[in-house]
């Protein structure tokens, strides 16, 4: 097997234009897949990608970079609609699994329980990809995870960052995430709001589910029917909303039923903490 | 391993090192193998337990997850960074505050949190357990860990440090071997390994329940390079059947041709280390025909069912019985009767350390360095399997990286062992999370019914309970069991009309063997559960009803046996004032919640110490050496519990020399005599009892060589007895003394088996010499939407007999409650699914409440200085207690633990107390 670590993004684009690579960020994935196991793959290891480091601002979109940790995500200045991945940052196994392992594996990951995907679902989030030979494509997150540990990512393909557009910042944002233990959680469910008010009317909605359907899921008809009721009326609406969008399974940590109660629960919890946020609710910064 | 090889350069503990390495070699592995600094543990390779924790840059990492070429240029630091000359304050705090127990999970709790001090000197209890969170201890139930931390940097009155003669006992002197275990240089069984041992692969069955036949050995050894040798059933020298209770072995180091469980060793591969981490698994030669299986003691007891072992019909291992009184017409006079089911869940054992250790020749003798909890027994079944003497089979004990009843099982050393010998050459093996998982025993899954009736005045008037055990492919513990429950099941309460029956059940399931109780924990869930229920029948209050029926001196057990030194009744009326304010705390906070909703819960327990109804002897050996060292032989192996400091506590008084002379010795069969196995709460009772003996007979000859009477006060000035009595003084010249037989100047051997009788054909009889009892309040919140459960305090009285050293008798309560927790809320093995630490959940470090201790002392008149065990007692009330908060707090009624979200809030449901 083949080990590789370029100093340059395009070294390592054609790399991947020659064959095959498991590619190493935060290792936080790739070293309990190996177990206990021999190596078989050739790996290409980015962690010396000046390039995919950080978070960058443009005027339109907040880049993060494919190698970016979800310490830094907790520790960079963010706006309000960032709370929830902050949040979920926070979720990520522990603060050993925090420092090492990058918020763009997490979602090459493809895990039904990603804790990264309900935020940025709800941040309209879209992953760059480049590649030798076509260049840079952006695709959308709810187009990029495609099932359970599959990718939209081509042969050849690195993913080199997430953005974050501008027109998805606005409001405020929560995320709760269940499950059986305090810390080191796989989640039973996950909930992920965003809401803009005007006042106390909804004007902007954006709710994501994570692992109660194969990929998390926008629950698209619930933010339709929040955009323009108040705030007082989350509970009744999130209680009346069929949540048809998930398809949850019955497994070790919770049954299909189960879950079904649950992320009802949970999104109403996630908008409400969303709604009702102040400064008084400290996020990690 | 591969990739090619690098020269990395970085700098470790301020060293600055440069090593060749695979660049995605795992940080943990060059740490240990390579820079030699074995204080670094691992217990998963997945970045799930936290036990390599180190800081990279300052930051903390699991280095199991770290790829080596990422930390080129960079500052790493270990737990051997962490004392310079001197122990840290953080090491001392951990020490004082008794924060390491088996001390596997100690170096990465020590990195972590001293990563937390260096920003935050003072941090708070919220902030010590996010910090901490990433972390898994098995043993500490984490509260003197979060108090370690939180107080690391507080001033510390200066204490003497010297205990004085004869005030040993009652003391908490900090552990004996405490040091070695917060500096990392504790030596457990995957930190030693000679050089030039060879690697062992173990091929296990993929399948429940299969035939194989391997295919050309020779082929295969010459295809793969480095690789020595292939080794099946059919190399074994001796007889291929161990098990821990000889009548019943059955179980194969190698299957014969036939597997009858997944992670079943079925061959050893053998070869030189590089080449063993080369290989791939799956190049093995073997064939599988799957066959049919079961997995469930409900299959397994359908008729007609394909039997597990031939000779065990309907899939029964053995079976246990008491019966005492007329049960039907004790049940039909009752006021009210309860009936009811429980379904417990397999349990894993989930120690930190994964079975590791390695074997080697020496002359004529083979010698094996691995953990274990019982070296003897280890030693027997080992020589046994390979055909030799036991006594050209020694045992060594490394550090055991807690145990819990799963090490008293031999693992890994009948095949380290039959490599050694049919290579000639040291073989090493460290077993995977995945294989320690799959191979190892686990508490046994139950299905229980009982039905219970109390007279108008709360008089338990006869109780029935019948309990299936899954006990798995092999016997390991089952018959223990079977047999334990029932003696047990009634719990510490006059039951007049009883039958108890208890079935240890074949299925192709993992093994079920010892965990921390024997089945009482699962029973008692069902006797206590049942028993809130009867009181709420009798609108009884739920502490008082317990009372009416508690047992006390002079009662007899529902074996007949006569107790005394009876202390049940005094910790549940130590627990009565926590009781009643609890209850009002929760009284009133459910007056103004509805989603949250508070609940409390007692329970109680009573544990008979030793085995059951079987002899159960120690052996311990104290010596003064010609050179003036006390040497304590201290066989009863310490596998976080504390029994070195214990032991040594107890003989230390009994023999009237001060603590601080004695030197220890450890379990090595080779040089210490047997103090049998750790194991069914027994050492502190029962070696305690052998030591102190040893003690006093030491002691004993000594006045006699000096002609003194028992007034006299011996001590040790160098290598001069010193023995006052009054105003004489006598000087004795140790070095000037002949070795007695066991080289000692004096020395004294000694032994203790506690005095109980067989059970007859309706389990009537003494089973055991000494109980030990408790009883525990659980105050937890239930959220009646999510069906989780958040504790929020447990009270916890305990009575040890006397506390030979409360802050030892402390983490075991705190430890046991842990377990407890992860019992009621959230353990739940999966055969074929569960095989990591991130499915397979046990309690992190905040799950675990705030716990009050209160050592309750009522003398046991066997036990020494009237100590009671309580390793596993403390386990046992925490399910229950917590089943009967949910039901007080929800209405839910828990028919199957654990009491997860989703089963909780089916409850809620069912009970219709949904907001």
């Amino acid at each position: 097997m083949d080990y590789a670590r370029p100093t340059e993004l395009e070294e390592a684009l054609l790399l991947l234009k020659q064959k095959p690579w498991t590619v190493l960020a935060g290792g936080t994935d790739f070293y309990p897949a190996l177990g206990a196991g021999p190596l078989k793959q050739d790996v290409l290891d980015i962690n010396g990608l000046p390039e995919l480091a950080g978070i960058t601002e443009t005027d339109d979109h907040v880049v993060i970079g494919a190698r970016t940790s979800w310490t830094e995500i907790m520790r960079h200045p963010l706006p309000p609609a960032f709370d929830m991945l902050k949040q979920a940052a926070r979720e990520v196994g522990s603060i050993q699994i925090q420092n090492r392992g990058t918020v763009a594996g997490n979602l090459c990951n493809a895990s039904p329980a990603a804790d990264g995907m309900p935020p940025l679902l709800a941040l309209d989030a879209r992953v760059e990809l480049r590649s030798a030979d076509e260049g840079q494509r952006l695709v959308r997150l709810s187009e990029f995870v495609l099932g359970n540990r599959k990718t939209a990512l081509r042969p050849g393909e690195l993913v080199t960052a997430v953005h974050v557009p501008r027109h998805a910042t606005a409001g405020r944002s929560s995320f709760v995430k269940l499950g059986a233990r305090r810390y080191l959680i796989i989640s039973i469910a996950m909930a992920a709001a965003r809401i803009a008010l005007e006042g106390e009317r909804i004007v902007e909605a954006a709710v994501a589910v994570g692992s109660c359907s194969a990929v998390a899921q926008r629950i698209e008809g619930l933010e339709q029917a929040l955009i323009g009721r108040y705030i007082s009326n989350i509970s009744e609406l999130v209680v009346d909303y069929p949540l048809s969008e998930l398809s949850p399974i019955d497994d070790v940590r919770g049954s299909a039923e189960y879950r079904r109660l649950g992320a009802r629960e949970i999104v109403e919890r996630a908008l409400l903490q969303a709604a009702f946020t102040d400064a008084e609710r400290g996020v990690a910064a | 391993m591969s990739g090619g090889s690098i020269s990395l350069s970085f700098e470790v503990n301020g060293r600055p090192i440069v090593v060749e390495t695979a660049p995605v070699q795992r940080l943990s592995a060059l740490l240990r193998d390579k820079v030699g600094l074995t204080g670094t543990k691992v217990g998963c390779d997945a970045g799930d337990c936290g036990a390599c924790s180190v800081l990279v840059d300052g930051e903390v990492v699991c280095a199991c997850l770290v790829p080596a070429s990422d930390v080129a240029g960079r500052r790493v630091r270990t737990v051997e960074g962490l004392s310079n000359g001197r122990l840290s304050a953080l090491q001392q705090s951990f020490l004082r505050h008794g924060a390491a127990q088996c001390g596997i999970c100690t170096p990465g709790l020590l990195v972590t949190a001293s990563a937390l001090l260096d920003e935050n000197p003072a941090p708070s209890e919220a902030e010590v357990q996010d910090a901490l969170g990433g972390v898994l201890c098995r043993c500490t139930g984490y509260r003197k860990i979060v108090q370690a931390v939180m107080n690391a940097n507080r001033p510390v009155a200066v204490e003497s440090g010297t205990i004085a003669p004869r005030a040993a006992v009652g003391a908490s002197p900090i552990r004996l071997d405490g040091e070695r275990k917060v500096t990392g240089r504790e030596i457990f069984g995957a930190d030693e390994r000679p050089s030039d041992a060879l690697s062992v692969l173990v091929v296990r069955s993929p399948f429940w329940h299969a035939t194989f036949e391997i295919g050309d050995r020779e082929a295969f050894i010459a295809a793969h390079p480095g690789i020595v040798g292939v080794f099946t059933a059919a190399d074994i020298p001796g007889e291929n059947r161990f098990g821990v209770i000889p009548p019943f072995a059955d179980q194969p180091a190698l299957a014969e041709g036939r597997a009858r469980f997944r992670g079943e060793a079925v061959a050893l591969i053998a070869g030189e280390r590089d080449a063993i981490e080369a290989l791939d698994p799956a190049s093995f030669p073997i064939a599988w025909t799957e066959l049919p299986y079961c997995l469930t003691t409900e299959e397994a007891r359908t008729p007609g069912a394909k039997l597990v072992h031939e000779g065990r019909p309907d899939n029964i291992l053995t079976q246990g019985l008491v019966e005492s009184g007329v049960p039907e017409a004790g049940l039909a006079r009752a006021k009210a009767i309860v009936e009811g089911s429980m379904e417990t869940s397999y349990v894993e054992h989930a120690y930190i350390e994964p079975e590791a250790g390695y074997a080697m020749v020496d002359g004529d003798t083979l010698v094996i360095k691995a953990c274990t909890q019982a070296p003897f027994m280890d030693r027997d079944d080992t020589a046994k399997v390979l055909g030799l003497p036991p006594e050209k089979v020694r045992i060594v004990p490394l550090a055991t990286g807690g145990g819990f009843g799963s090490k008293l099982d031999v693992s890994l050393q009948p095949l380290i062992g039959l490599v050694a010998l049919k290579t000639g050459r040291p073989a090493a093996l460290v077993y995977s999370r995945g294989d320690s998982m799959r191979s190892t025993t686990k508490r046994h899954p139950a299905r229980m019914q009982a039905r219970i009736g109390a007279d108008a005045q709360g008089r338990i008037t006869g109780m029935i309970f019948e309990g299936d055990f899954n006990t798995g492919a092999y016997a390991s513990w089952g018959p223990t069991v079977a047999n334990r429950v029932p003696v047990h099941a009634s719990g510490p309460y006059r039951t007049p009309n009883y039958r108890a029956v208890g079935r240890a059940i074949h299925t192709n399931g993992p093994i079920s063997g010892a965990f921390r109780g024997f089945g009482v924990p699962q029973a008692t869930i069902m006797q206590e559960t049942l028993y809130d229920r009867l009181a709420g029948k009798l609108g009884m209050d739920r502490l008082e009803f317990r009372l009416v029926n508690a047992l006390s001196d002079g009662d007899r057990t529902t074996c007949g046996q006569e107790l005394h030194g009876v202390g049940i009744r005094q910790c549940l009326e130590q627990l009565r004032p926590h009781w009643e304010r609890a209850l009002a705390d929760a009284e009133s906070f459910n007056k103004e919640s509805f989603k949250t909703r508070r609940g409390i819960g007692v329970a109680s327990c009573w544990y008979g110490c030793g085995n059951t109804a079987l002899p159960n002897p120690s052996t311990i050996r104290v010596g003064i050496s010609r050179d003036g060292a006390v040497v304590l032989h201290q066989g009863a192996v310490d596998i976080g519990q504390g029994s070195n400091t214990v032991i040594a506590q107890i003989c230390a008084d009994a023999s009237g020399l001060p603590l601080s002379a004695f030197t220890l010795l450890g379990g090595d069969t080779g040089i210490t005599p047997d103090a049998g196995k750790t194991s069914a709460s027994r050492q502190t009772f029962i070696s305690g009892k052998a030591a102190e003996k040893a003690g006093r007979a030491l002691r004993e000859t000594i006045l006699r060589f000096a002609n003194v009477s028992d007034a006299a006060e011996i001590s040790l000035e160098g290598t001069v007895l010193v023995i006052r009595e009054g105003q004489a003084v006598r000087h004795v010249s140790l070095d000037n003394l002949p070795a007695d037989a066991h080289g000692y100047a004096f020395s004294a051997e000694e032994t203790y088996d506690p005095p109980t009788t067989a059970l007859d054909g309706k389990g009537q009889g003494k089973p055991y010499a000494v109980y030990g009892y408790g009883a525990q309040i659980v105050e937890l919140e239930v959220d009646m939407r999510l069906g989780t459960v958040r504790l929020l305090k447990i009270t916890a009285a305990h009575d040890v007999g006397r506390a030979i050293n409360p802050i030892l008798a402390e983490g075991q309560i705190e430890g046991g409650i842990a377990q407890g927790i992860g019992l009621a809320l959230m353990e739940e093995y999966v055969p074929g699914r569960t095989e990591n630490l991130h499915d397979y959940l046990i309690p992190t470090i905040g799950d675990v409440p705030p716990i009050e201790t209160i050592l309750v002392e009522v003398p046991d008149p066997e036990g020494p200085f009237g100590a009671k065990g309580l390793g596993e007692h403390v386990l046992i009330p925490t399910a229950p207690a917590i089943l009967n908060a949910i039901r007080h707090a929800s209405g839910a009624e828990i028919e199957k633990v654990p009491a997860t979200p989703s089963r909780v809030l089916a409850a809620i449901q069912a009970a219709g107390r949904k907001p």
